[in-house]
């Protein structure tokens, strides 16, 4: 399988196997012109398996919101061909409306029109909880 | 303008300066009696409670204030499918604190977001309860003169028991405390709770599921009752709600001082034998429920 290298845009890189359609979403890179590939399940030394993104064209993202997504993401910016910038991947402190507190006694399970908030509550093991009831994401 | 979510939102300094005005009014009621005059509290109980909202409004009445509210949601706009954030808009316009119970964890939060005026969390399902903690820290400042060197045990539900969570949380800011974690394995205390309190502050503590085995070592017995509300399923309620009964037999093994708490109410886990002894503080405790909110009532109307 060949996909062509970009000349300018961005590529998303270390995806956990299988998250690349999370990332997708959480971008909503379906709404955009411009090509993207997704790579599946691509062979990985570090990683087994590994998802990729590649995004023929520019554009402003969160880039930390990926590290909620998938601590071991890699984000490398293409102009004329080469990598000119490497993005270093943080995890948010807090984040808003990606995801929905699964615990059933948390008020955000029956709240209307509440935002769903996670705030960072162990960087080392990347581990968040809902500002509301404290559940582990 | 304060909230009160969690115990946490007080500094150590808070809760003195709220322990030593809780005692001034003990000494001193007649000062305190109109210091409220013409103000209103709320008490917004979505869940049945019966001592935390009797103790709110006795609170209030005896600084001289007015309260209003409803005692259960079937009772409020709730029933009719309002949300917490409408209903606290709604009653912020009527009232100068709000004192929210909710089954529902973080519905307090909610409602500070959106409240005009201070919001004290009376309860929010299985997670917080800062003024049952207030309650025992008042208990354990009048019985045992301090906060430090104490060895605490915590007896019963610990893994739904909002009161064992937070009172951990609090006593854990103190040097020299211990705690020893009797309960069942199902209900051992979350790990995140250790985690967050007694292992990341490396405070000594020791886990058991024998009360027996704890009762010579402490200082403070802390009682909890293994709620019925709490589970999904009957069966495991049934297995697990008489893990413990402190009985007069089992006192015995007690150091003469140890002070027994309990938030109440009580259904088997301290036998009515044991109210006779001296170290039963579970009623004084009851009482000083008050005394705590009315300094509360104070701060966070600014009136301290």
């Amino acid at each position: 399988m060949r996909v062509d290298e970009i000349k300018n845009g961005i590529v998303i890189d270390h995806i956990e196997g299988g998250k690349s359609m999370d990332i997708y979403d959480l971008l909503q890179l379906g709404t955009f012109d411009c090509p993207v590939a997704i790579l599946r399940n691509v062979p990985s030394r570090k990683m087994g398996k590994k998802d990729i993104i590649k995004i023929d064209g520019h554009f402003d993202i969160d880039f930390n919101l990926l590290g909620f997504i998938s601590p071991t993401i890699t984000v490398d910016i293409i102009n004329d061909g080469h990598v000119t910038e490497k993005k270093h991947i943080d995890l948010p402190e807090k984040v808003m409306d990606i995801i929905k507190c699964k615990n059933p006694r948390c008020i955000s399970s029956v709240e209307q029109e509440i935002h769903h908030i996670f705030y960072l509550a162990d960087r080392q093991k990347g581990i968040y909880r809902c500002t509301y009831c404290d559940a582990k994401a | 303008m304060r909230h009160l979510i969690n115990i946490l939102d007080l500094t150590t300094e808070e809760i003195d300066q709220l322990v030593r005005t809780a005692c001034d009014i003990i000494d001193n009621p007649v000062k305190y009696r109109d210091i409220c005059r013409y103000k209103k509290l709320a008490t917004l109980f979505f869940e049945p409670s019966t001592r935390t909202r009797l103790s709110f409004e006795a609170a209030m009445l005896e600084l001289g204030g007015s309260v209003l509210g409803f005692s259960e949601a079937s009772s409020s706009s709730a029933s009719k499918g309002e949300s917490v954030a409408d209903t606290v808009k709604v009653v912020s316009a009527y009232a100068d604190i709000i004192a929210m119970r909710h089954p529902k964890e973080g519905a307090p939060m909610v409602a500070a977001t959106k409240s005009d005026v201070p919001i004290i969390n009376a309860g929010d399902g299985g997670h917080y309860h800062p003024t049952q903690t207030l309650t025992d820290l008042l208990t354990i400042a009048r019985e045992k003169g301090t906060f430090e060197n104490l060895t605490i045990g915590l007896c019963g539900d610990l893994k739904f028991g909002r009161t064992v969570h937070s009172l951990i949380a609090a006593m854990s800011r103190y040097t020299g405390v211990k705690f020893v974690l009797i309960s069942p394995v199902e209900l051992k205390l979350p790990g995140y709770v250790k985690a967050d309190y007694i292992k990341s502050k490396g405070i000594p503590y020791e886990q058991t599921t024998s009360l027996e085995a704890a009762l010579p070592s402490l200082d403070v017995l802390y009682m909890t009752r293994v709620q019925r509300e709490r589970f999904f399923n009957e069966e495991d309620y049934l297995r697990l709600k008489d893990s413990y009964v402190l009985t007069p037999e089992k006192m015995q093994l007690a150091k003469k001082d140890m002070i027994v708490l309990h938030p109440l109410p009580r259904v088997n886990e301290i036998s009515t034998a044991v109210d006779d002894d001296p170290r039963a503080a579970y009623f004084r405790q009851a009482k000083n429920g008050k005394y705590i909110r009315m300094a509360l009532i104070l701060k966070l109307l600014e009136e301290i």
